[in-house]
């Protein structure tokens, strides 16, 4: 390797620093900027995470069951075996995501030991703590966190939370939630950049926000991380439509493995994700798909079923 | 009359180029179709995931136009994932890329999400202090072909040896890093410099309206 004299100096300069600084802020939220426009999929092999990856997703979740298989069998969901989740980092290049429940610090800490790039503290795994979150500021490893609203995804970036995704309801294939939650964060983002800046405080008290959060979305006019839509996408049209209300990427849980054909269906998610406001593009990725994931209306399930008032 | 830079909008933090790009006063448009590849100077392949940029380029027919702009003249900057889509080839099995740049890049050169870090670079061609460089599950340069400049490069550690992490050939630009997270314009009023110096190549323009003319007449 050839060595310039200004590389040297660059040289110098780094051992006068006492260390790279790893997994700070801008490097943690950095990871979720590299996966907007991209579709991050649930995956239970390491199979099922080459068909995710070959299909182009940006990022896969690795868990023992889908959101659907979960609220289908009950009892309690937890994080999965170590075993799996190392399969599934060796099966591929892309980040690999993982789920810890909430509250659970000790299922963190090892879903940072195996290396997972990213974790979910998340409401489809039944939760280990109902007062508390995790301190998120304490892992290298970033998080990626549920919200219904604005209060609730700017507690959650208070905590130490990279990266924020809707919590629609999980396993349903039922998009009304996702798009309730995206447009309420989107509705409390406009009231709040709309507001003078003296009724701020009072706009943190109501969403129970910290307020120096609350005076930056003021400033900027978007939430201070990256926003993901999640829970009950199902369809290409599912992903454009929430791609359209004006968040940067989506999750796709049960949607994808749970469909006629996945493989056919993860490739037309993400292409409908890219192309997401070209209704001709989206016209031609939805033929021929088969069927999709069957379903279950999310307003049958009763209020103790539902997966999303899970956390606070 | 300013050089028109487009930003590969098909995945990954393209909005931060434009954003950059702004700062400095350069309208730029996001590239979504290989047809827009006639209207620019210049193109920023962004930060992403690699595998998905391209398969997305193969998937959206970009591959061969792409090739025939930068050969052409066209001014190509990859940061980070853009960087192994432009490579010549990767120590690794995946992607393959579209061997735009004579460079041998290596994926996650550093380790996973957990090893990433910021660190300052002086950078050859960049005046004043050094840069703040922003290092996300990073590829680095492992060789490079004649021609190619190094334009900046990590020292050596206890966990590696010293590594090129920006280079340049003709008016192509790589980067293992991502200066559209900071607030630093100097590497993208490079960027711009390279592709004005495109948009002023005569013989480019007569190149490309060859291919436009091509383009048009296959579609």
């Amino acid at each position: 390797m050839a060595t310039s004299t200004n590389g040297a100096r660059g040289a110098q300069r780094w051992k006068e620093m006492s260390k790279p600084e790893v997994g700070d802020w801008r490097v943690k939220g950095g990871l979720a900027q590299m996966l907007k426009g991209g579709v991050i999929m649930d995956v239970v092999t390491p199979d099922q995470a080459k068909i995710a990856e070959d299909a182009g997703a940006v990022s896969v979740m690795a868990l023992e069951r889908v959101p659907s298989d979960i609220r289908r069998d009950g009892g309690v969901a937890r994080m999965s075996d170590p075993d799996l989740i190392s399969g599934i980092i060796d099966a591929v290049s892309i980040p690999v995501m993982a789920k810890a429940r909430i509250g659970h610090f000790v299922e963190a800490q090892i879903l940072e030991a195996l290396g997972v790039d990213y974790c979910d503290e998340s409401e489809v795994l039944t939760p280990a703590d109902n007062a508390y979150h995790i301190d998120k500021w304490q892992y290298k490893m970033p998080y990626v966190c549920g919200a219904r609203n604005i209060g609730e995804a700017l507690r959650r970036i208070g905590e130490g939370a990279a990266m924020i995704r809707t919590k629609g309801e999980a396993g349903t294939g039922d998009i009304v939630h996702a798009v309730t939650h995206a447009r309420q964060i989107l509705a409390d983002i406009r009231a709040i950049q709309n507001a003078p800046t003296e009724e701020l405080m009072s706009m943190a008290r109501d969403f129970q926000a910290p307020y120096e959060l609350v005076v930056e979305v003021a400033r900027t006019g978007k939430l201070p991380v990256v926003n993901f839509a999640a829970g009950g996408i199902a369809t290409p049209a599912d992903a454009a439509l929430l791609m359209q209300i004006g968040v940067e990427g989506v999750f796709v849980g049960s949607g994808i493995f749970k469909s006629s054909n996945p493989a056919k269906m993860a490739d037309a998610i993400v292409r409908a994700t890219t192309h997401f406001n070209d209704p001709d593009m989206l016209a031609e990725i939805s033929r021929g798909l088969g069927d999709a994931m069957p379903g279950i209306e999310a307003s049958k399930i009763p209020e103790a079923e539902q997966l999303q008032t899970r956390g606070w | 009359m300013r050089p028109r830079i487009g930003v590969l909008a098909l995945q990954g933090d393209f909005a931060e180029h434009i954003q950059m790009l702004d700062m400095i006063g350069i309208d730029s448009i996001e590239v979504r179709k290989v047809q827009q590849l006639s209207e620019i100077d210049g193109l920023i392949i962004p930060g992403g995931e690699s595998t998905t940029i391209v398969k997305l380029l193969h998937m959206f027919d970009f591959v061969d136009d792409l090739k025939s702009h930068v050969e052409s003249g066209m001014a190509l900057w990859g940061t980070c994932a853009g960087m192994i889509v432009i490579a010549r080839e990767l120590a690794d099995p995946y992607p393959t890329p579209l061997n735009l740049i004579d460079i041998g890049v290596a994926r996650n050169y550093f380790g996973r999400q957990v090893d990433s870090f910021e660190a300052e670079l002086n950078i050859n061609g960049i005046e004043g202090d050094p840069m703040r460089a922003v290092f996300i599950r990073a590829p680095i340069v492992q060789n490079t072909g004649e021609n190619i400049e190094t334009l900046a490069t990590v020292p050596a550690t206890d966990d590696h040896p010293e590594q090129a992490v920006a280079v340049k050939s003709g008016r192509v630009l790589a980067t293992s890093f991502h200066p559209e997270l900071t607030q630093d314009t100097r590497l993208h009023s490079l960027f711009v410099e390279l592709a004005e110096d495109a948009r002023l190549d005569e013989n480019r323009v007569n190149a490309k309206r060859r291919l436009t003319e091509e383009t048009a007449s296959t579609v």
